[in-house]
């Protein structure tokens, strides 16, 4: 284990990744339906700023502005042919600016999904996958980035194809899913399942976890529900400032430093240990989890009640796990 | 499995047929479901009782799982797929047989966006409920709605985003519309994860619809209103 991740996590207790890309972007100009990826390399003081932002407000480990740097999501734009300049210049001016922050700062390569459905449902088959993923991780590697960051995807098919790309490119990878659709992710995947996948993949990821989904309540009951499966091993928890507002032609997102505050402390007491935000979590966000993560003292796992005390409410009153969801209906062929 | 196969759809009642085309098409069983079509048209039944009656029907309960969480995106697909077997074999006998039409909707991904499993959702689950949908695919402009919109004059026009990054690009398209006058002639529905109701409010919108099964209820409703101030 030599890489700048697992270093840091043998050395600490729980360290803090980074907030959101795109909220961040768009304060700084980036038109909606416009690829952020592209400002890799025609904007890059903002690629810049955006990294110091995080590395400023006390990040450990920051994500590239590469999130949809596939050939996949690049092709809308005609930049297809472009996926390994992108994700090399994005990791590169990452490299750059965690080098410069005098601490040993984690750049994590971001990896979002293809967007496309894998078969047989869809069109994305296995190797089609693995390929966009390992062009988009080789560019990666080359610009610099310390670890593949597999994040919000939502089908276990297109999670391995990923790892499998990261075998490819001999990188050590996290990888986390989004969980929006009733504590589970839009493919029907719950935290055990997720759980269970990792440890069944050839090349397990350093840590794995949720990220975005709806609201920090449901992300940490996602967490718990890793632990209820007796995981081992390192669990991110990457959760979004609330819930998305439209204010003067603007999203916003409506939680505040101080509930971030509190949803990184929960979050450690429920024993994740690398702690972020998502979707419109700034540096102000980022400053206050970190002070609140070093000012407070560690505390007991909460419960479900305390979290939603704490938190708000749940987006829904199972995740999936258990037995306590709502049943399927009973059909006459027995299936 | 064995009693699986102890089924035999044509001899089942009409009854029955349509309660097991409900449930084949919850397991996404598509053979059997163009198979319960074929019989009940050999049967006498309108081609519009066997849409309804079997297939929306069905569909609904598909819908009603989707929205409490029982059923997910692989297993809504699946029985989508099914209903579209259907359909196929259903779609000209309809247009023949001059069968009451739901009205017409232009659904399409906004610009920037690739991410395209719910907007087909929405166009599946109202195509199941018997509007007509033409589909826009992804990455759409605002002269793409508008070039749509004025070529197929739809009663809806359906926008979905599934990133923080394109959602806004839906207020470009309906201030276009203003601009153009085009905005009171039109309902325009909107949906995607990261959108709220309020965010349709405020970039107005005339609804967000959470997911497919709503989006269906919700052009029901908005046309019925349309129609009703149209002959009032």
């Amino acid at each position: 284990m030599t890489d700048a991740l697992s270093t840091l996590l043998a050395t600490r207790d729980w360290l803090m990744a980074d907030g959101a890309t795109g909220t961040n972007l768009f304060n700084m100009g980036l038109s909606s339906g416009e690829p952020p990826e592209l400002w890799n390399v025609d904007q890059p003081d903002n690629i810049r700023a955006l990294y110091r932002g995080a590395v400023e407000s006390g990040s450990d480990i920051f994500l590239t502005n590469t999130f949809g740097g596939n050939a996949s999501r690049l092709k809308l734009h005609g930049a297809q042919g472009r996926v390994h300049e992108l994700n090399r210049i994005g990791a590169a001016l990452g490299r750059e600016i965690a080098d410069a922050a005098g601490r040993t700062v984690v750049v994590a390569g971001s990896v979002g999904p293809t967007g496309e459905i894998m078969a047989p449902m869809g069109t994305l088959t296995h190797a089609l996958a693995v390929e966009m993923f390992h062009e988009q991780a080789e560019g990666l590697k080359a610009g610099g980035a310390d670890v593949l960051w597999v994040e919000t995807i939502s089908a276990p098919e297109e999670y391995r194809a990923a790892a499998e790309a990261a075998a490819l490119a001999g990188m050590p990878w996290c990888g986390t899913m989004s969980f929006d659709t009733a504590g589970r992710t839009m493919m029907g995947a719950t935290s055990a399942d997720l759980a269970a996948l990792v440890e069944k993949l050839p090349n397990p990821p350093i840590a794995f976890g949720a990220n975005c989904g709806v609201g920090s309540s449901d992300l940490l009951r996602t967490v718990l529900g890793f632990f209820a499966q007796g995981t081992e091993r390192p669990v991110i928890a990457k959760g979004n400032a609330g819930i998305p507002k439209y204010k003067d032609g603007a999203i916003h997102y409506d939680g505040t430093p101080e509930l971030m505050a509190d949803y990184a402390v929960l979050a450690r007491d429920s024993g994740a240990r690398i702690i972020g935000g998502c979707c419109g979590t700034m540096p102000v966000h980022l400053k206050a989890m970190r002070e609140a993560l070093e000012t407070r003292p560690k505390g007991p796992r909460p419960s479900l009640d305390e979290i939603s005390a704490k938190l708000g409410a749940f987006s829904s009153a199972s995740d999936g796990t258990g037995d306590e969801g709502p049943a399927r209906r009973e059909r006459r062929r027995g299936r | 499995m064995a009693d699986e196969d102890d089924i035999i759809l044509s001899e089942l009642s009409d009854d029955e047929l349509v309660l097991q085309m409900h449930d084949d098409l919850y397991d996404g069983l598509k053979d059997e479901i163009e198979e319960g079509v074929n019989i009940l048209i050999e049967r006498g039944w309108t081609p519009y009782d066997v849409l309804t009656k079997a297939l929306v029907a069905g569909m609904t309960i598909v819908g009603a799982d989707f929205r409490d969480g029982i059923l997910f995106v692989p297993e809504v697909l699946l029985a989508a797929n099914a209903m579209k077997g259907g359909m196929f074999i259903l779609k000209p006998l309809l247009v023949e047989t001059g069968a009451p039409r739901m009205g017409k909707m232009v659904i399409g991904t906004v610009k920037g966006d690739i991410h395209d499993i719910g907007k087909n959702l929405v166009g599946m689950m109202m195509e199941g409920a018997g509007f007509e949908v033409l589909d826009l695919g992804i990455n759409n402009s605002v002269e793409k709605y508008l070039e749509a919109i004025e070529a197929e004059q739809p009663d809806i026009l359906g926008m979905s985003a599934l990133l923080t990054t394109t959602m806004p690009y839906m207020k470009v398209v309906i201030d276009t519309l203003k601009e153009k006058g085009m905005r009171e002639e039109i309902i325009v529905l909107v949906g995607g994860a990261p959108l709220n109701e309020e965010f349709g409010k405020a970039i107005g919108a005339d609804a967000y619809c959470r997911d497919a099964a709503v989006a269906v209820e919700t052009a029901k409703s908005f046309v019925a209103r349309k129609h009703n101030q149209l002959s009032a």
